[in-house]
């Protein structure tokens, strides 16, 4: 088992230089789940290390424990060997500080309106007081465009503009990092393609650190600044790449890169190829 | 193959401002306007009821048996006047009030327990299991026993009719709740007390308030049956006390018009209370239709 290096990191060393020590510290970590009868390892010793600002990516088909390593990271789950570390301390427990956006459109508490759910977030954290959270619900919401819909309930909503008050939510509580697990999965194709924009340009906004997982190379390319390659049964790393400069790259280095993540996931004759690898 | 398709040319167009469009409406006849409201639909389904009664009445023409509607209403009307209905009324209500409050306190308790420990859910599920099916009624000899005759026992018998019911309901709202809220309210830091309050109540609250509402008609079922059984020796009974007297008495239309009230009160606690609830809660957040 050779965890494969990544052969091509140009911009990789300024970067570093400026964080010093990295923000999230993944070191050999082996997650299993309890399933009543077989025990299934979702990932196998996996290490990865996320920087400051990094918009990092964990691409894989599905079964190569990429959510399972995020709710790891969200504290929902410890691994059996390894460990976490965000800023130097060990993952206990979920907390304020790593916000989840999901895939699921029912994480928006549907008793509470746009901007009481971005505020409770802020209070019940014990972040700020109601009168400050409010303040910055607001500008967040204002920040994905939803401003005109403060005060619908959830059930009003699209399922784009769910995730989006979702990521309003994430973004407002400002945590060290942002986990995001498929949020666009659900969505079609036209609003996902929009919603990636957005995602884009929020984060040249604020430059906060995001680790997303999807299983989409297209949008693995589009999103990731750094992408880490899984593969399944169980997930070990494959490759740890970086992606293109996002906004100047032009589609035939996209194409060329795409082809080659795909190369690599799908490189054993036994696995499938013909995963599906929408965009 | 490509040439069999005739070239179509694009098609652009420029569809007109939507404000151009006038809304197309159609006034509603008062009839039509009427049979929408939910209230007026009931109220023609309640006078139809009250018909049929009375023409059944009239036929049979027993008022020992069945006394007409009329009658009942007059019966019902005098008890009020002169009969003191209204107090025994209130004197079932504050009563049936105070076990329900301590009936709900305490199913608050046993389902946070239930869900904040292992033990907590055996217990609680344990414990359902074995009281759930036990009627109410069949405690009351012993809560006479133990408690004397008089409000004690009474309370004592409401709680049991409304903590199972309740408990069970609530606890089953608790397991229902999708995952990902639960990693949600986690993710805010959220624990304990708080995380029961702020997430899995409002959460589970289409159950809760499904307990709530089986619970009330739990507890009067069994105030009125506990009252019935010993009104005989109480002075000061409520409703129960009230049908009871008046069967001793044969005025059958006053022991109608005891129902009847029984009746009248569950239809206001169910129209205006937990419709409300329910309304400004559950419908509003789009959990129930």
């Amino acid at each position: 088992m050779d965890i494969a290096q990544a052969d091509a990191a140009p911009a990789r060393t300024e970067q570093a230089g400026t964080a010093g020590t990295p923000l999230l510290d993944v070191r050999g970590v082996t997650l299993q789940y309890n399933t009543r009868e077989p025990l299934v390892t979702a990932t196998w010793r996996v290490d990865f290390q996320v920087l400051r600002s990094d918009r990092f990516v964990l691409l894989g088909p599905s079964g190569c424990g990429k959510s399972t390593l995020l709710k790891a990271v969200g504290g929902y789950l410890a691994p059996v060997e390894g460990e976490i570390r965000l800023k130097g301390e060990r993952i206990g427990r979920p907390g304020p500080d790593r916000m989840m956006v999901f895939q699921e459109f029912d994480q928006l508490l549907p008793w509470k309106t746009v901007l009481e759910n971005v505020t409770f977030a802020l209070t019940a954290s014990g972040k700020l007081s109601r009168r400050e959270a409010a303040d910055k619900a607001s500008h967040y919401i204002a920040k994905v465009n939803l401003s005109g819909f403060a005060n619908s309930y959830p059930h009003t909503l699209s399922g784009g503009m769910k995730q989006r008050v979702a990521i309003a939510r994430g973004m407002a509580m400002e945590p060290d990092i942002l986990l995001m697990d498929e949020p666009f999965a659900a969505l079609d194709a036209l609003t996902r393609r929009k919603m990636q924009e957005e995602l884009l340009q929020l984060w040249d906004d604020t430059r906060f650190t995001v680790l997303f997982v999807t299983h989409s190379i297209p949008e693995a390319v589009i999103i990731g600044s750094r992408i880490l390659l899984l593969t399944p049964h169980p997930g070990r790393v494959k490759a740890e790449i970086e992606s293109l400069p996002h906004g100047h790259a032009d589609a035939k280095q996209r194409g060329e890169l795409e082809d080659s993540i795909h190369h690599m996931l799908f490189a054993d004759p036994g696995a499938a190829a013909t995963e599906a690898t929408h965009g | 193959m490509a040439e069999a398709v005739p070239v179509r040319p694009n098609i652009y167009r420029d569809p007109p401002d939507a404000t151009q469009f006038s809304v197309v409406e159609r006034p509603l006849g008062l009839w039509e306007r009427a049979w929408n409201n939910g209230a007026v639909r009931k109220t023609v389904l309640l006078l139809t009821l009250a018909l049929v009664w009375q023409l059944y009445a009239l036929r049979l023409d027993n008022p020992l048996l069945i006394p007409t509607f009329l009658d009942t209403v007059r019966a019902f009307r005098d008890a009020i006047v002169s009969g003191g209905l209204l107090g025994k009324a209130w004197y079932s209500i504050r009563i049936l009030l105070i076990g329900y409050a301590a009936g709900l306190a305490l199913a608050a308790l046993l389902t946070t327990l239930a869900i904040t420990s292992r033990i907590g859910t055996d217990l609680v599920e344990t414990l359902t299991a074995m009281f759930n099916p036990l009627p109410a009624i069949a405690l009351l000899p012993l809560a006479l026993i133990w408690f004397g005759l008089g409000t004690g026992s009474l309370v004592f018998v409401l709680i049991h009719s409304v903590l199972w019911a309740v408990a069970l309901n609530t606890h089953s709202g608790f397991m229902s709740v999708s995952n990902t809220l639960r990693m949600v309210g986690r993710n805010y830091g959220l624990r304990g007390l708080p995380y029961v309050a702020k997430i899995l109540v409002p959460a589970a609250f289409p159950s809760i308030l499904t307990g709530l509402k089986i619970g009330w008609a739990f507890a009067w079922r069994t105030l009125i049956a506990a009252e019935l059984v010993f009104g005989v020796s109480s002075g000061s009974g409520g409703l129960g006390w009230f049908i009871f007297e008046n069967k001793n008495q044969l005025e059958i239309a006053s022991v109608f018009a005891g129902l009847f009230s029984v009746i009248l009160i569950g239809l206001a606690v169910e129209n205006l209370i937990f419709r409300t609830i329910a309304a400004r809660t559950v419908q509003r957040w789009g959990m129930q239709g």
